[in-house]
Parts: structure tokens; C-alpha cells; sequence
């Protein structure tokens, strides 16, 4: 079974962001980036369902510039067989549909059975892409799936996502979208042996025209960024305890309106 | 605290490949997820936690210089930098990897037979099998050359007497390298001797104030008889474990970098946020003093460690070289977990902060493997052709 795998490379979580000088981005200067986490689950499951099945080739796919490259590797460390890197910079101010389209791209020359996303990038939280690139293969999409079981003749899926108080199963036909959610799995660490081997593995490089496209202009586009406003300094309640409980009983009901 | 992001004033990370950076990356999220939650539980229970063995194993980080076998197959600086993540969680966490792969595997896999590599170098590299190395002995330590142990042919067997003191992993192996010498020849050779053979047994030595979450044993050997071929065939004499202590000393150069970032970031962090006298104590020139005394050893010693690396890549690095590093980075290393203790105040003596750790640990650091001194002395007779050692 050929898996496919987009993933995204996004700042490191512990990142202190700052808002570059054109308000239209962040300041990448200094960035550690890694691989977006919901995507680490995704890349975890496709290499499951291959050990699990005996067989198969998980390929993995970004969009993004040059420094993408080092996200690919991780997942080529991880164990996928091999990466598909989109990098045109016609893609630059590329939205949500614009990459679903050049993603659809790349999965219609693939033709894998199965395409797993992570539910969302944790830089921008859009969650969009599943969806849309779905939407143009005219598959299905199941979303935020915390466990996932493919029929042995490879024809359907089941696949469960927490709602409140259970688990809501869907049946769905292959090939089919799947987006992981958090819990689906505990991704592995690259081992130093795959580090090593990732080195062999192919890294296709591919241009829009390549995938038989021409990126449109954005219908998407970033107006401003601003940083929260500092928070309000506390304050401290002091003297004595009834005094201080009365007090801050009326603070929290008629100043912060809280109870 | 933030997430530690490593040290790196001279951007010596552009000098590094990207699989060497991806390496470390690997180790480096390893130990903050899964090494220092619990490391602070058995630096007071005073406990080493073996199953990290295997998953050390599965990551490939055993004999990961080495080729075939199940390992990795690493360049030298890939190792190193292996090394200063591991200690950059605790020296106890390095020693485990060094004994594992520089004086257990190295010697089987440099000077053992065929047999003696395929039965224990997979499952050494799996993680499988733990091995330790016993070369110092109550009464020899900084002079292992007038070793006591003995190893006397009977037969079909070599029968081993004798007491190693001090032994990283003792009690937990599967198999100890041990150094003996022949009683006919005089020589000292390597013996292999598996867990359980009658005649050997271990005792973890009690009351320790450094490398508490490592166990460190005594062995001994009471007419423990061996197979003859489980003594190593390829080398005889000093140059036997000396060969292997210039893969471990590499690997703890590397080590006390890693040892000296974590109390660095830590004491740097500490200082923005610790208020007095209405300022952070960062703003304060003793303080920054220290801490850029901290910064400017590190950046030294990565660069030490770097250049020793590649040189050791090219098969070009003297034993000589590998003591100049292991001497000064061991000594930075604990110069700087004081100075990062003192500047922690109180705060600098409750294990709720890495520090009084590291700080502990690398006591040990400084003295196993040569002491600072020891090192001192072979520098000394490499440039002056005059031997200081006494004899
Ligand atoms: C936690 C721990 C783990 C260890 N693990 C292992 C292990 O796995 N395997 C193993 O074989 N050993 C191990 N060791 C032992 C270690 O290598 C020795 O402790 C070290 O070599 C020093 O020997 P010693 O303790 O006998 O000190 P000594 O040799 O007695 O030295 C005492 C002092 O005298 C100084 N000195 C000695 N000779 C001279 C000289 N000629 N000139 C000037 N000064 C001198 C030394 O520098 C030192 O300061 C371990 C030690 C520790 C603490």
C-alpha cells in the first residue's frame, strides 16, 4: 500500500515569536524549526500500517523553501522511503488552496491509496488542508482520527475520533484523507542507523510546472500580525482575611465580572 | 525554565554536517523526553535506570562507531556529540554508553576473535547485553601497569584471581572485559567473563556522593575458571586497555561539554529571573563575570572536541591529543557547575535544579579515566621527552 504523507516544517514550540517589520509575518531570524507535531503522528501511522501490512512505501511531500529539506530527512530518518519537496517559489504567498491544489497535484501522480495529514500545523492552526485537498481528489476526509483499521483487501478503512464522552467510527472507502489527531500513536525517534541511511534516499525536487500547474494569486492573504497587549499586572489582596475574602469577592463579581 | 537549546557562541553548528546536527538533534529529544523526568528519582534513590539500555540499543547509540554488528556506523564526531547529550542529562547516562562502547565493544570488536564479536557485539549493540570494564583495582589506580590480577592456565581454562574496584555497570553485567596478567608471560591480556561463572561475583559500592544514578561495583575473581578462548587474542600488554581509555576519554571530552551547557543554560536562565537589590543578578558584573567565564570555556572546549573529532576521523589524533581534551574539558566542566551552583544561591544545593548534579558528577569526571593530573603528566612528557610520572 503507497502511503503519502504532507507534512509541514513550522517553528519549534518553544519559539518566543516576534512579528517581523512588515506586520505580514514572523521574524524567522534565529528559528529552530522542526516537524509540525500532528504531522510526527501521521508520518508514525504510515510507517505502521506499512510494518503492519509487510509491505507498501510511504512517501512523504512538502511545500515549502530550501530549509524544508531538513523536515523531509527527519521523516526519511523516521523510515519513509522516500520525500517529494515542492519548491517553487511561484509558492511563496501560497494560501491553504493554493498548496491543497499543488498537494492534490502531487497525490494524482502518485496515486497512493492513502494520504495522511496531521489534523493541523500548529504555526498558523489553519486545519484547512485535509479538507480541501480531499475536496479536489473527491475523496473522503476523516478527521482528527485517534485510531485507524484497514480492511485486509485494502479497500476500506475504519477509522475513530474522540467526541465528547466517546468514540465516533466511520467507514470509508480507499483511497481516502485521513488527518491525525493527537493519541493516535506515540511517534518513534529516528534511530542513528536511519539518520545514516536517510542520506541514500531520494528527495525529488519539483517545480509547479513540473506537477503541470500554475500557482494563482492568493485568495487568502495575510492583512496584519500583532502581538497580544502585555497582561495587566495582578494585584494583591492584603490586611485582614475577612476584610480580603469580601474584597475579593466583589473584585472577581463586579470588577472582572467572573462569578 | 525554557527548553534547553544548546550552547553555541562561535556558530560551531555551521561546521557541522547535517546528519552530524540530525544525530544530535535525535539524542538531544530523546534525553529531554524520556532521560530527565526521571533522573532526578534515581539520583536520590541512588539507582541507575537499566531499562534505558535497550532503548539506548534501539536508538543505535552502542558501539555506534563501530562497523556491522547491528551498529550505526558513526563518524567520530557524530559519537561525540552523541556523548555531550547524554552527559548534558547526566554523567552517570554518558558512562553507561562510554563503558558500553568504548571498553567493552572496542576491545572485543579491536582485539577479540571472530566467535568472541559475533556472540557478544549484537547483543551489546541491541542493548540486549550490558557489558563493564575492570581495570583498576584497590591498590591500582592512576598506575594500572603494577596490577595485581592474574590469570593462570589449567588446561582447558584460564583461572582469574584477583579484585577490580570502581567499576561502572559491575553488578548489572553481562560480561566483563577484564585485565589481568598472565602468570607465565607477565603480560597483561583482556578476559571476557560472562555473569554467573563460578568464582566471580560483584558488590555496588555504598555511600556515594558523585555519579549516584550509575551503579559503581567492586568485582572479584576467586579461582573464577574461563575457557581459554575467552581471553582476547589480538593485543598484550598496557596498550590493551590504554587503547580502549582513548576511545572513552575521547567520549567524555565531548561529554563534559554537554555536562557544562546544561549548568550554564541553567545559571544563565536563572540569573535574568532572579531578582535582588531591584535587579535581575545577570545585571551585575560578578555575576556576568562567571557567566561569560562559563560561555567562553564552553566555546573552547567544543572547538577542542571538534578538531579532535575530525582529526580522529582521519586516523590522525594522538592519545596525547585525546588527554589534552579530556583534561581541560573535565576541569571547565567542573569549574563551571561550581561557579553555576554559586550563582543559584540556595537554590544551587536542592536537586529541583540540575546543578548540585552535574556539579557532584563531575568529581568523577575529573578523576576516572586518568585524573586531571595524570593527563597532566603525559602532556608534559609529549612535549618535553621527560617522563614526570616518578618510576
Ligand atoms: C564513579 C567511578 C566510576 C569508575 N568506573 C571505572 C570503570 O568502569 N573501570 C575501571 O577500571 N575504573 C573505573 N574507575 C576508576 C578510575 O579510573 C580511577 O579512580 C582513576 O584512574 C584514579 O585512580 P585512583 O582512584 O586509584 O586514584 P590514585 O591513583 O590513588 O590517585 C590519587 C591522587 O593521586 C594523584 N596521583 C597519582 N599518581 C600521581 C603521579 N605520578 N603524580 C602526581 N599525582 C599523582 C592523582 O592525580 C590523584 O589526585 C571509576 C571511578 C569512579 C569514581
Amino acid at each position: 500500500m503507497k502511503i503519502l504523507v504532507p507534512i509541514k516544517q513550522v517553528p519549534d514550540t518553544a519559539t518566543q515569536v516576534r512579528v517581523a517589520a512588515d506586520a505580514r509575518a514572523i521574524e524567522s531570524a534565529g528559528i529552530t524549526w522542526i516537524i509540525s507535531p500532528y504531522d510526527e503522528f501521521a508520518v508514525e501511522e504510515a510507517l505502521r500500517i506499512k510494518e503492519k501490512r509487510g509491505q507498501g512505501e510511504v512517501v512523504a511531500v512538502s511545500l515549502g523553501p530550501d530549509r524544508v529539506k531538513e523536515a523531509l530527512r527527519s521523516c526519511l530518518a523516521m523510515g519513509a522511503d522516500r520525500a517529494i519537496h515542492v519548491n517553487d517559489p511561484a509558492f511563496a504567498d501560497a494560501d491553504t488552496l493554493t498548496t491543497a491544489r499543488a498537494l492534490a497535484a502531487v497525490i494524482k501522480q502518485e496515486a497512493p491509496q492513502l494520504a495522511i495529514f496531521g489534523r493541523q500545523a500548529i504555526d498558523d492552526d489553519m486545519g484547512a488542508l485535509p479538507a480541501q485537498v480531499a475536496e479536489l481528489l473527491g475523496w473522503p476526509s476523516l478527521y482528527w482520527i485517534m485510531e485507524e483499521a484497514i480492511a485486509a483487501d485494502g479497500a476500506s478503512i475504519r477509522a475513530g475520533r474522540q467526541v465528547e464522552g466517546g468514540l465516533e467510527v466511520f467507514e470509508a472507502s480507499l483511497p481516502c484523507v485521513l488527518a491525525a489527531q493527537k493519541g493516535l500513536n506515540e511517534p518513534r525517534y529516528p534511530t542513528l542507523k536511519g539518520i545514516m541511511g536517510a542520506k541514500k534516499k531520494e528527495i525529488k525536487d519539483l517545480k509547479a510546472a513540473d506537477l503541470g500547474i500554475a500557482p494563482e494569486p492568493p485568495q487568502l492573504s495575510v492583512a496584519r500580525l500583532e502581538s497580544l497587549p502585555p497582561r495587566p499586572p495582578g494585584r494583591v489582596i492584603g490586611g485582614d482575611v475577612h476584610e480580603a475574602v469580601r474584597e475579593l469577592v466583589r473584585a472577581l463579581r463586579e470588577e472582572a465580572k467572573a462569578i | 525554565m525554557e527548553k534547553f537549546r544548546g550552547v553555541d557562541y562561535y556558530g560551531v553548528d555551521a561546521l557541522l554536517t547535517e546528519d552530524e546536527r540530525m544525530v544530535r538533534d535525535a539524542i538531544r529529544d530523546w534525553v529531554e523526553a524520556e532521560y530527565l523526568p526521571i533522573v532526578t528519582e534515581h539520583h536520590r534513590a541512588g539507582t541507575f535506570p537499566v531499562d534505558v539500555i535497550p532503548k539506548l540499543g534501539e536508538l543505535g547509540v552502542f558501539g555506534a562507531t563501530l562497523k556491522g554488528y547491528g551498529c550505526a556506523g558513526l563518524n567520530h564526531v557524530a559519537y561525540g556529540l552523541i556523548m555531550q547529550e547524554l552527559e548534558r542529562g547526566d554523567s552517570g547516562l554518558r558512562s553507561t554508553a562510554s563503558v558500553q562502547s568504548g571498553l567493552v565493544m572496542y576491545p572485543i570488536y579491536a582485539y577479540g576473535s571472530d566467535a568472541q564479536k559475533d556472540r557478544w557485539l549484537p547483543a551489546l549493540a541491541s542493548g540486549a547485553k550490558v557489558g563493564c570494564f575492570g581495570l583498576t583495582e584497590p591498590d591500582h589506580g592512576s598506575d594500572p601497569g603494577t596490577m595485581k590480577a592474574r590469570a593462570v592456565r589449567r588446561g582447558d581454562s584460564w583461572v582469574l584471581n584477583g579484585t577490580k574496584l570502581w567499576i561502572t555497570n559491575g553488578s548489572i553485567a553481562d560480561v566483563a572485559v577484564v585485565w589481568a596478567k598472565d602468570a607465565e608471560d607477565h603480560e597483561i591480556y583482556g578476559y571476557l567473563v560472562p555473569r554467573g561463572t563460578p568464582g566471580f561475583s560483584t558488590l555496588d559500592i555504598p555511600g556515594k556522593f558523585s555519579m549516584r544514578a550509575s551503579i559503581t561495583s567492586e568485582l572479584s575473581f576467586q579461582d573464577c575458571r574461563i575457557p581459554v578462548e575467552n581471553r582476547l587474542p589480538g593485543v598484550k600488554g598496557l596498550k590493551g586497555p590504554l587503547g580502549c581509555l582513548s576511545q572513552a576519554r575521547y567520549g567524555i571530552a565531548w561529554g563534559a561539554v554537554g555536562a557544562a551547557m546544561a549548568c550554564y543554560d541553567w545559571a544563565l536562565q536563572y540569573a535574568q529571573q532572579r531578582i535582588q537589590f531591584a535587579k535581575p543578578i545577570a545585571a551585575f558584573q560578578l555575576v556576568q563575570q562567571k557567566l561569560v567565564w562559563m560561555v567562553t570555556e564552553i566555546t573552547k572546549a567544543q572547538l577542542l572536541c571538534l578538531q579532535l573529532g575530525r582529526l580522529k576521523d582521519e586516523g590522525k589524533a594522538r592519545p596525547q591529543q585525546i588527554s589534552m581534551a579530556k583534561m581541560n574539558n573535565a576541569q571547565m566542566a567542573l569549574e563551571s557547575a561550581r561557579m553555576a551552583r554559586d550563582i543559584l544561591g540556595a537554590a544551587g544545593i536542592v536537586d529541583e535544579h540540575p546543578v548540585i548534579r552535574h556539579m557532584l558528577n563531575l568529581e568523577t569526571v575529573n578523576t576516572y579515566e586518568g585524573t586531571h593530573d595524570i593527563h597532566t603528566l603525559i602532556i608534559g612528557r609529549d612535549i618535553t621527552g621527560l617522563d614526570a610520572f616518578g618510576i
